[in-house]
């Protein structure tokens, strides 16, 4: 088992919630209630629930944007939930996050060519005239041009600007990105662009990616293992097939019964 | 195509409308757009981002923004009460009186479109008051009534939206866009915020009353799956034309036009049999 980049064992999240009209009682909601995961290297994990069942959750414990109650995250044999400053920061250029919505993660006051290298001084890799090379390099990859460089995000369409926040994620050669719902808010049409774009960059870079996304026709067809979540807590976990084809919990096939077009005829 | 002929009058009816920003009236944003509604039945309008389908709808409602004017075209409304007129001649306290009563419009984000200051119920009773003048216990037992109607129980009549989840906040939409039990019903995305679970219970909500009440419903979406499961008619918009209309079925299973066939093929299946395909526009080179 000790094949997997990233692993969770047993991860708690709490949060505490104000009750009541005015706020007086607190009530304690369990985002991630016991939940254990493992990322295969060069695999897609997807995650996959609806609102408020804790996969956003799980995706900022794992890359520890935020901090959890109890369990441990293991990244490459190192427990990352351990590590604090310096050493975490470093160990961020290997763990990479695309975001769901393109209009909100990108600074508008920004060129994308310093959005797209902001990580590259960050992390101060390389001469600057390297970092110009790779960014355009990344920029070019992903479907833009050296052009776009110059542009700010309001210049870009929905699609573009997700290939931006990929470019960002990706000019770092991370070894895990986080994908958090990155096609929910495009057009059919683009989403299946952007999701080609990510498989293909997968195969080249060897990325292993964490999918999280509510939608489980894209999931389909992105991930190789499948987590269910249900209330902060995991409800079944398997292989794609094994979760299309054979899905052991009622709730699972709850979800898939809710697929939109079954009666579409290919 | 669209050759079903139909002898009763439907009960909208567009009639080559274009649309164009005022400053640039040569730059046709709807260009000669033609479809119609019969009551009882839905009509899916398809597109990407900038097809024009939004606007087509709100053109339909006379809200267009200041900035944009209807060019040509008829937009005929066969009403019950004062039988065919074009919605697009009517002045602004005429379109007042359907809006919300003959016709009425669900918008895609149920937060934005939500007062958030207001009870849910008052929202809803709001236009039971304005059009039919409603009051007390009526209107309260009405407002009930329709909250039930959509699944939710009448006691939430007194929360704000914000106490609501999206699908709920949805549900309240709907209750007051049926508050007047409209002919037509507009729905521009409705479930494209919401989780796939809540999408297809809203679905299934919206084909049930539309039922009931025999309305017309103009729905858009830019997923073919919802219009698998929702439409009795289709029509396929691309920049601001329709490449394609007619009969659900027929447009599914037998697209004839190659962007309808480009639109479908990049719809990711739930067997996953299908390799993506992102959308192909060669067929531009030869059609322009």
């Amino acid at each position: 088992m000790s094949e997997f980049i990233l692993e969770a064992h047993h991860l708690v999240k709490t949060y505490t919630q104000r009750s009541d009209r005015f706020g007086f009682n607190t009530t304690l909601v369990k985002a991630l209630d016991d939940v254990s995961v493992g990322l295969s290297a060069g695999k897609t994990l997807a995650v996959v629930g609806e609102s408020g069942s804790g996969k956003s959750t799980l995706a900022r414990c794992l890359l520890q944007l935020h901090p959890f109650d109890s369990g441990e995250v293991i990244f490459q044999g190192q427990q990352l939930d351990k590590l604090s400053g310096q050493a975490l920061r470093q160990m961020r250029q290997y763990l990479q996050m695309v975001f769901q919505d393109p209009f909100a993660s990108l600074n508008p006051r920004m060129r994308v060519g310093e959005i797209v290298g902001e990580g590259l001084v960050i992390h101060g890799l390389g001469s600057s005239s390297d970092q110009q090379k790779k960014v355009v390099a990344m920029l070019k990859r992903v479907g833009l041009t050296e052009a776009d460089m110059q542009k700010y995000p309001h210049e870009f369409s929905g699609g573009q600007r997700q290939r931006v926040g990929i470019a960002r994620a990706l000019v770092l050669q991370p070894k895990v990105v986080v994908c958090d719902e990155p096609v929910s808010a495009l057009d059919v049409s683009i989403q299946a662009q952007i999701l080609l774009l990510l498989k293909e960059l997968q195969a080249e870079m060897a990325l292993s990616y964490l999918f999280i996304s509510h939608d489980l026709r894209v999931v389909r067809h992105i991930a190789d293992d499948v987590v269910v979540m249900y209330q902060g807590r995991i409800v079944e976990q398997g292989s794609v097939s094994e979760i299309y084809d054979t899905p052991r919990e009622e709730y699972t096939r709850k979800l898939l019964s809710a697929i939109p077009g079954k009666a579409m005829q290919h | 195509m669209s050759a079903t002929l139909n002898q009763k009058n439907p009960l909208l009816q567009l009639m080559q409308v274009s649309i164009s920003p005022k400053k640039s009236p040569a730059k046709m944003l709807v260009n000669q757009v033609s479809f119609e509604i019969e009551p009882g039945k839905t009509t899916c309008v398809v597109g990407e981002s900038g097809s024009g389908k939004s606007l087509t709808a709100l053109s339909i409602m006379g809200l267009l923004s200041k900035q944009l004017q209807l060019k040509s075209g008829k937009i005929l409304f066969n009403d019950h009460e004062n039988g065919l007129q074009d919605l697009s001649l009517l002045d602004s306290s005429a379109l007042q009186k359907i809006r919300g009563r003959k016709i009425a419009m669900i918008f895609q984000e149920p937060m934005t479109s939500l007062n958030p200051v207001l009870t849910v119920g008052y929202q809803i009773g709001e236009s039971l008051t304005a059009h039919l003048g409603l009051k007390g216990d009526t209107l309260n037992s009405r407002v009930a009534s329709l909250l039930e109607m959509v699944g939710i129980p009448a006691g939430r009549a007194n929360s704000y939206p914000d106490e609501l989840s999206g699908g709920q906040r949805q549900r309240v939409m709907i209750a007051m866009s049926i508050a007047c039990e409209p002919q037509l019903l507009i729905a521009d995305e409705p479930t494209t915020a919401l989780d796939v679970t809540v999408q297809a219970q809203i679905l299934k909500l919206l084909h049930e009353l539309k039922t009931r009440m025999n309305m017309g419903m103009l729905f858009i979406t830019h997923d073919f799956g919802v219009v698998a499961d929702i439409a009795d008619n289709v029509v396929v918009m691309f920049r601001g034309e329709i490449v394609e209309s007619g009969a659900k079925e027929d447009v599914l299973n037998h697209p004839q036009h190659p962007y309808t066939q480009a639109l479908l093929a990049c719809v990711p299946d739930a067997e996953g049999k299908k390799p993506l395909k992102p959308i192909d526009y060669s067929w531009l080179g030869h059609a322009a």
